[in-house]
């Protein structure tokens, strides 16, 4: 199996007296895309959070690299800049233009020339179809050009690792397709992802490996066909079961 | 037909006092604007931080101001202060700090709630690609904060402008105070001059003030 990029050792997260993970390992493969699922407020999330440090953890630890991730060290911007993430509700900068918003970083923190960045943001833009909304305002887009906008932002950093958290749950249906085409385009040029998602089958079609996690830790894991044909647990079958319904039978 | 009272405008140099007056109405805002608007900036992000002791200061500072109508606060600076600290210090100095204090507690006030009103995710993914809190603040907070900010600090710029036609209570002569000097000195050659005068005071603050709120509403319009 390839290097390990990313590597999550006994973890432990809470709010106060509220545990959100507990104890939780997990090791990212490069190359690996990585699906997290489970209930809401299972604390999957909050791992992606934990990851590039935009939340504390109480316990344990997670490296990059072998290089400990930590939100107080000098070296966390530079992490940072390996590992993209993609929000839900996809936090474009709303005061400045599609290019800007995705040179800004590449200009600022890589100090690249606006021309080099420019160029780059240009070819991106092109490739998820949105090349003449380069010069529109995040406002005017709809919320699925939105987050692919905020796909080629992260990807324009040249992260080794993207990390999504729920990319779709705030879109209409008819544009979760766009932005998850986009997204299993990458996993074909065997991008490194860790991806928090509700859609149950576009996890089967892009996962390497499904990661069930429940009340903070790892339920079960496994090949997608084993998760979703075989759960072994029974707290994964009941889960599943939440996504398939049975028809309706009228009462007499 | 009766007159306007628009006649003593043009006797003597009138007009040229009425101008003296409204630079002095002016000179006193203009330097209370520029204080609280550099001081409230400094204020407003400290009241975002999550210190207590800091918080607690400038709450009760803020409810002062409030509370406070400015008139009694140009007296107990003016009138209060001086026997009590044994200085003598003139009208015009303690009208602009009055106004500054006035000034910089509500423009901090309205720092503070530009800057809470942008999104934590905002800030987070700013960090998520890289960025130090620096350049954060620099690039994606305060750009978006100064868009917040500036209808309501012309807001607040206007009626300091305004309300410095109370500082003639403590003596400064000011545009008011010599419209109302104008108006006395020719109570029997123009008795209506009170009209005259009042209607032009009036103009003199809205040919000052309707170029600010306009240029808000330019900045506003270009920034939707």
């Amino acid at each position: 199996m390839s290097e390990v990029l990313i590597k999550i050792d006994n973890i432990l997260k809470k709010y106060d007296d509220n545990v959100v993970l507990d104890g939780l390992s997990l090791d990212i493969h490069e190359g690996e895309v990585v699906v997290v699922v489970g209930p809401s407020g299972c604390g999957k999330s909050t791992l992606l959070r934990c990851i590039n440090a935009l939340e504390p953890i109480q316990g344990g630890m997670i490296t990059f690299r072998g290089e400990k991730i930590d939100g107080r060290s000098k070296t966390i911007t530079a992490l940072r800049q390996k590992i993209g993430m993609v929000f839900q509700s996809y936090e474009l900068f709303p005061h400045k233009t599609i290019l800007d918003n995705i040179i800004l970083a590449p200009m600022k923190v890589q100090k690249r020339s606006r021309a080099d960045a420019r160029k780059e943001a240009e070819e991106l833009l092109d490739r998820v179809g949105l090349l003449d909304k380069k010069d529109s305002f995040p406002r005017q887009l709809s919320g699925g050009q939105k987050q692919r906008v905020a796909i080629v932002r992260a990807l324009c950093m040249h992260p080794d690792v993207l990390l999504f958290d729920e990319v779709t749950a705030a879109l209409d249906p008819e544009m979760v397709r766009e932005v998850l085409d986009v997204i299993l385009s990458l996993a074909k040029q065997w991008k490194t992802m860790v991806i928090v998602t509700h859609e149950m089958s576009f996890a089967r079609a892009v996962a390497d490996r499904i990661i069930f996690i429940d009340q903070g830790k790892i339920v079960e894991e496994g090949t997608p066909s084993e998760f979703f044909d075989h759960p072994k647990t029974e707290r994964a079958q009941a889960f599943l079961q939440t996504f398939t319904f049975d028809k309706v039978e009228k009462e007499a | 037909m009766t007159s306007l009272g628009l006649d003593v405008l043009f006797k003597g140099i009138n007009m040229q006092r009425l101008l003296a007056g409204l630079w002095v109405s002016l000179r006193i805002s203009l330097i209370a604007i520029a204080i609280s608007i550099f001081l409230g900036l400094v204020v407003g992000w400290l009241m975002t931080r999550k210190n207590i002791v800091i918080k607690a200061i400038t709450r009760v500072y803020l409810e002062i101001v409030r509370i406070m109508p400015q008139m009694v606060l140009l007296f107990i600076v003016f009138f209060g202060t001086t026997r009590l600290f044994g200085w003598n210090i003139d009208a015009e100095v303690s009208s602009v700090i009055v106004f500054s204090f006035w000034g910089v507690a509500e423009m901090s006030d309205l720092v503070r709630s530009s800057l809470i009103s942008i999104p934590k995710h905002q800030y987070e993914s700013a960090y998520a690609l890289g960025m130090s809190e620096v350049q954060t603040y620099l690039s994606v907070i305060i750009p978006q904060t100064f868009r917040r900010l500036v209808p309501l600090a012309i807001n607040l710029i206007t009626r300091m402008i305004k309300t410095t036609s109370l500082v003639m209570m403590i003596g400064v002569v000011e545009v008011l105070k010599v419209g109302q000097q104008i108006i006395e000195a020719n109570r029997k050659s123009s008795p209506n001059a009170a009209f005259g005068v009042y209607l032009t005071v009036f103009i003199l603050y809205f040919i000052v003030c309707w170029p600010i709120s306009m240029f808000s509403k330019k900045l506003e319009k270009k920034w939707s």
